[in-house]
C-alpha cells in the first residue's frame, strides 16, 4: 500500500501554509508577539479530561510531559512582562483519535492582557475570517442554547431531569451522578449539532463548575457562571476562551478538585506545576483563547476530516 | 472472549450490547475542548439486522463476540434446516430458515456461502456475490430479441424470480447478482 504518503493533498498543505502565514500577519499587525515554549514539560495540566503523553526526561529518569496546552508557559511569560502574545505549536493528548481529532494536533492560542472577552470574540471572528471569508458572529449565553435545544435551564436543572433530556435524544450505555458530564453530553450532542453552521457562534457564560483556568463570577439571578466562550462554526467546536483566573488560592483549589475526581476514577495525579503557581500572583488581566489551527485549515479547504489537512496522522506517523 | 475498550472499537468489530452479538458500523469519537469525551457508536444487531445508535463514555468497554466469519460449501435442506460444510475439517452446521434469511433464494448445492457462526452455531447466511441458476418457468423466448430493453419474470431452480431479457428461454442458466437480485447475463451451457 501507499502508507507512507500523505494523507493531505498538496493543494490542502499550500492552503495550510498560506493560512499560517495569514495568522501570523494578522498578528504583527495587531503588535501581538509571537512566542515559542517548551514542548516538553516538567507538569501536564490537571484536567481530568485531557491525558498528556509521558516520556522520560533527557537526563535522569524522572518522567515528562509532552505539553497538552502551552497555557502555563505563556502565562509565566505574562507574569514577566511579554503583554500580548500569541504561539502557534504542537500540543499532545492521549487517546484523542477521531474525524477532528489527532493525538498530535496543531494548537493557535493568544493572551490579551486589558483586553476584554468580548474584544477577544471579535478577534476570534477576525482569525476565523482568515480561513472563512467573513462571516456573520452572533452570541448566545449557555443558559440561551439550553433553553432553546434542551428545554431546561442548564443551572437550575436537577440531574433527574438533565438524565431524562439526554436519553430522550440518545440511547446511552453508562449512568453517572455526575451533572457536568450530562450537560457536557448535551452540550456536544445535542447542543452543538443544532446551532445554526453558517454563522460563527459564541456561547458564553458556562457553569462555575466548567470554569477550568477561567475567573467565576456570581450573575445577578443567582447561578455561578465561569467567564469563558467556546466558538463554534459548521457544527465544529473551534475555540475556548477565557477571562484568566489570576488568584493562586482558588487554582489551588481547583487542581485539588481535579485531583479529587481523578482518584476517584483511578486515573494517574500528575505533578502540580510549581512554576505556574509562582507566577499567577503576577498575572496581569488578561484574556486569552485556544483555537485548533488544524480544524481551522479544515474549514479553508472544506474537508470533513482531519486527516485532509495534516501530512501524516497518527497511523503513519 | 476479550473486552474491547472504545477506542479499540473498529469497522467490524463484533461485540455483546445487551446480551446481542452486534457488529460495529460506526464509531466516531466526541470530544470537547474542555470536558468529557464520548463515543457515537452505530452497531448492526446480528440477530435482528437492526441498526443501534449508541452513545459511550469514551473508556467503556464492552465484551468480544463469538462471532466468526467461515467459508462452507451449502450441502443440502432437509424440508427444516439448510446444511453447510466446513470443506476443510468435514464438520456440519444446520441453519434454520431464520438463519438463512434471504440467501435462501439463491443457495445452490455446493456454492460456497460465508456462514457467520455465533458460540459455533450459524447466525447468519451470506451468498456468494454471484450465482448461477437454471431457468425452471418463464414465458417463451422471443428469438432473435437481444437488443430490446424489455424484460420479464423467469422464476430460477431455487425459487428466486428475477427479471430477465425477452429471448430467454426454460432450462438456460444465469448469471444475478445476489446483492441487488439483478440479473447479470446468460452463461453458455
Amino acid at each position: 500500500m501507499s502508507d507512507w504518503r500523505p494523507t493531505a493533498d498538496f493543494s490542502a498543505l499550500s492552503r495550510r501554509a498560506q493560512l499560517l502565514a495569514a495568522v501570523r500577519a494578522l498578528f504583527a499587525e495587531r503588535g501581538v508577539l509571537e512566542v515559542d515554549t517548551p514542548l516538553l514539560a516538567s507538569a501536564p495540566v490537571s484536567d481530568p479530561n485531557i491525558e498528556a503523553i509521558t516520556t522520560i526526561a533527557p537526563e535522569g529518569d524522572a518522567v515528562m510531559y509532552l505539553q497538552t496546552s502551552p497555557e502555563f508557559a505563556m502565562k509565566r511569560l505574562l507574569a514577566s512582562g511579554s503583554g500580548a502574545i500569541y504561539q502557534i505549536c504542537k500540543a499532545f493528548r492521549r487517546g484523542e483519535r477521531g474525524r477532528r481529532h489527532n493525538p498530535e494536533f496543531t494548537m493557535l492560542e493568544w493572551y490579551r492582557p486589558g483586553l476584554s472577552l468580548q474584544d477577544l470574540m471579535d478577534e476570534v471572528a477576525a482569525v476565523v475570517s482568515l480561513a472563512v471569508g467573513t462571516i456573520e458572529s452572533a452570541h448566545f449565553s449557555y443558559e440561551q442554547v439550553f433553553v432553546q435545544y434542551c428545554n431546561l435551564n442548564p443551572h437550575r436543572a436537577s440531574l433527574a431531569e438533565l438524565k431524562a433530556c439526554a436519553r430522550s435524544h440518545l440511547d446511552l450505555s453508562f449512568d453517572s451522578d455526575d451533572r457536568d458530564l450530562w450537560l457536557q453530553l448535551l452540550m456536544s450532542s445535542v447542543v452543538e449539532p443544532a446551532l445554526d453552521g453558517t454563522i460563527l457562534s459564541f456561547v458564553y457564560d458556562f457553569p462555575a463548575s466548567q470554569a477550568a483556568l477561567a475567573k467565576t463570577r456570581t450573575s445577578a439571578q443567582g447561578p455561578q457562571l465561569a467567564s469563558r466562550f467556546e466558538a463554534f462554526y459548521a457544527g465544529m467546536e473551534l475555540a475556548n476562551g477565557y477571562d484568566e483566573l489570576r488568584d493562586s488560592g482558588e487554582l489551588v483549589r481547583r487542581i485539588r478538585d481535579d485531583h479529587l475526581r481523578r482518584a476517584e476514577s483511578g486515573q494517574v495525579l500528575p505533578p502540580i506545576d510549581r512554576n505556574l503557581l509562582k507566577a499567577m500572583a503576577a498575572l496581569p488581566e488578561c484574556v486569552g483563547v485556544a483555537m485548533g489551527f488544524d480544524r481551522l485549515t479544515m474549514l479553508a479547504c472544506g474537508a470533513a476530516r482531519i486527516d485532509e489537512v495534516i501530512a501524516f496522522p497518527l497511523e503513519r506517523a | 472472549m476479550a473486552n474491547y475498550s472504545t477506542n479499540e472499537f473498529r469497522n467490524g468489530l463484533k461485540v455483546m450490547l445487551d446480551g446481542e452479538p452486534c457488529s460495529i458500523l460506526d464509531n466516531e469519537f466526541v470530544k470537547p475542548g474542555k470536558g468529557q469525551a464520548f463515543n457515537r457508536v452505530r452497531l448492526r444487531n446480528l440477530n435482528s439486522g437492526r441498526v443501534w445508535e449508541r452513545t459511550f463514555k469514551s473508556g467503556e468497554s464492552l465484551e468480544g463476540a463469538d462471532v466468526i466469519d467461515q467459508s462452507m460449501e451449502y450441502l443440502y435442506n432437509d424440508g427444516e434446516f439448510y446444511h453447510f460444510m466446513d470443506p476443510e475439517s468435514f464438520e456440519q452446521f444446520q441453519a434454520d430458515l431464520k438463519a438463512v434469511g434471504d440467501a435462501s433464494n439463491w443457495l445452490k448445492e455446493q456454492d460456497i456461502c460465508t456462514v457467520t457462526l455465533y458460540n459455533g452455531a450459524p447466525l447468519s447466511v451470506t451468498p456468494p456475490n454471484f450465482v448461477e441458476l437454471e431457468i425452471v418457468e418463464t414465458d417463451p423466448g422471443v428469438k432473435g430479441d437481444t437488443a430490446q430493453g424489455g424484460t420479464k419474470p423467469a422464476y430460477l431452480s431455487t425459487g428466486a424470480v428475477v427479471k430477465v431479457p425477452l429471448f430467454l428461454s426454460i432450462g438456460e442458466v444465469i448469471k444475478v447478482d445476489t446483492r441487488t437480485g439483478e440479473y447479470q447475463n446468460r452463461v453458455k451451457a
